[in-house]
């Protein structure tokens, strides 16, 4: 480990001894039946997310990571263990969970304005006082303009970053967000990767993002959490010392290059472990 | 110009030709059927040519009061087709969010789906007589659960993360009901209804031609038993001109009230 590197690691540690988990999930695992074979989704996993902080989960799909966000936001119950928000026990989906998909979600029959403020009207928040915070979010993604139109009409990137407005505008406890920039091409994924930066921290929201993609974990996360398939469970915590505010510049510096470096050894080496277990179906780690 | 591209797979074409190509099939037919009855090719008894049936629809009109047969027919066709609606989306509503709706509904309706309503004719006479209820019972049997079993389809095919989606910004299982389940089926609703009419315009023709002294489908019923051929032709183009405009109204509806479907109907 380089000099630089331990420095910046000090400092995290300072910062990490300071803040209370706000999100604990705790020995959370998933499994169902599938043809009478139990299958196991996701193995025993336990971690958690710090006040205002920006995690990533890193991992390959079919890993279960997705699994992990459901059961945070209460979609999906966790065979074993719980998870705790706030120090209190959840149960079901609720508001205080925000969640992105990577999918495109924004109900269709809604304008813009419509989607951001549908939380809100669930709530029975009166119109004026709506109206003030969708126009601060549409300023927020930078969509002034765009409100009276239908999702239809939006690009991809359009329709994601209002899919953000939307969770935030609810003002969740944290914002859960998975594989949110995985339908985009490449370019509007950069765009909306440092626009997603510069909400987060106008907003100080706690975030856990998951990604496969390995520079989108390193670039957006304080921490990253690798997971590894079949059966899905984390295999390491990588904590990432870039100081913020990020630019895409980073994406070159040679401490991200030395963390990449890190994190792809650590899935080479799972990679081969499971393609040499199941080498002979034809299983192989590109296909994972 | 190359007419080479016209003929590429599911390529565009002009909307001139293609409103073109329409208006010549029509007038097409139209010219064939000038031929074969002006030119004597073929005899009056089996097809009249045009001006015998506009001479018959005026005679209808003026003396064998086909308003009244038209307003009796519509009159059926709509309470048959509003009373199945009424009672057949709120159930196939159901049926689509709940297992517990569909498990008790479902055997029934996919069993008496497939009994065919005309064949119901001289039950519905024995039960409940030969008036208006009796045809407006077909109509019902026709169209009641075809629209369950679509709309249950329709509704169970709104998407799952939608419905996530609501609950993670605060909707309860109520709330995610109404406001994302009913709004998100609605256009399949329409769909439904719009294709469930023209099938009880079909069961409605069926119903008239057994034990019935008014209607369209009787008048066509009356004209051949007098060998009045251009009568029966009247009434055929009488009920497909009255499809043709609930069909355009169903169309005018549904842009109206989905206006972020992009492109609208077809």
């Amino acid at each position: 480990m380089t000099a630089i590197r331990k420095e910046y690691l000090k400092v995290i540690d300072g910062y990490s001894q300071k803040a209370e988990p706000k999100l604990k999930v705790h020995h959370v695992s998933k499994t169902f039946a599938q043809k009478g074979q139990t299958i196991t989704a996701l193995q025993d996993t336990t971690f958690d997310v710090r006040e205002g902080e920006f995690v990533t989960i890193l991992g390959p799909s079919g890993c279960g990571k997705s699994t992990i966000l459901k059961v945070i936001a209460g979609l999906t119950e966790p065979s074993s263990g719980y998870v705790m928000l706030n120090d209190r026990r959840i149960f079901g989906p609720g508001s205080d969970r925000g969640m992105v998909f990577q999918g495109y979600t924004l109900f269709p029959w809604l304008t813009v304005e419509q989607n951001i403020g549908f939380g809100l009207q669930l709530k029975g928040m009166a119109k004026a006082e709506r109206k003030e915070i969708i126009e601060h979010y549409l300023h927020l993604i930078g969509l002034n303009g765009f409100g009276r139109m239908y999702p239809n009409n939006l690009s991809g990137g359009m329709k994601q970053r209002v899919a953000i407005a939307r969770a935030l505008a609810n003002d969740p406890e944290v914002l859960l967000m998975d594989e949110p920039f995985g339908a985009l091409d490449a370019q509007t994924r950069t765009v909306m990767q440092e626009l997603l930066l510069n909400v987060w921290e106008e907003s100080k929201k706690t975030i856990l993002f998951v990604t496969h993609d390995i520079d989108e974990a390193i670039f957006m996360g304080d921490r990253v959490y690798v997971m590894t398939a079949r059966p899905g469970r984390l295999k390491a915590e990588i904590p990432v010392p870039i100081p913020r505010p990020r630019e895409f510049s980073v994406k070159t510096s040679p401490l991200f290059m030395q963390l990449k470096a890190e994190i792809l050894e650590l899935i080479r080496e799972e990679s081969w472990k499971a393609a040499s277990e199941v080498g002979s179906k034809g299983w192989s780690p590109t296909t994972a | 110009m190359q007419v080479k591209q016209y003929f590429k797979l599911k390529e565009n074409i002009p909307s001139r030709l293609y409103i073109g190509l329409g208006l010549f099939s029509f007038g097409a037919l139209f010219l064939l059927w000038c031929i074969l009855t002006y030119g004597g090719h073929v005899p009056a008894l089996f097809l009249p040519s045009p001006t015998d049936i506009a001479q018959q629809f005026w005679l209808m009109v003026t003396e064998m009061n086909l308003f009244s047969d038209i307003v009796a027919s519509v009159y059926r066709v709509s309470a048959g087709f509003l009373l199945a609606s009424i009672i057949g989306v709120p159930i196939g509503l159901l049926m689509g969010s709940f297992k517990i709706a569909e498990g008790l509904v479902e055997p029934i309706v996919g069993f008496v789906r497939y009994m065919p309503a005309s064949a119901f004719i001289p039950l519905l006479i024995l039960w409940i007589g030969i008036g208006d209820l009796q045809k407006i019972a077909v109509i019902f049997i026709g169209t009641f659960f075809q629209q369950v079993l679509m709309v249950r389809d329709v509704t169970k095919n709104v998407s799952q993360e939608l419905i996530d989606t609501s609950y993670t910004l605060g909707a309860t299982q109520k709330a995610a009901f109404l406001k994302v389940v009913l709004p998100s089926a609605l256009p399949g609703i329409m769909d439904t209804l719009r294709i469930t009419l023209g099938w009880a315009w079909t069961y409605l023709v069926v119903a008239e031609l057994v034990a019935a002294s008014s209607g369209l489908g009787y008048m066509i019923m009356e004209s051949q038993r007098f060998l009045r051929t251009a009568g029966i032709i009247v009434g055929i183009l009488v009920i497909g001109l009255l499809g043709l405009i609930t069909d355009s109204l169903f169309k005018a509806a549904y842009n109206k009230m989905f206006p972020w479907l992009q492109g609208g109907v077809e």
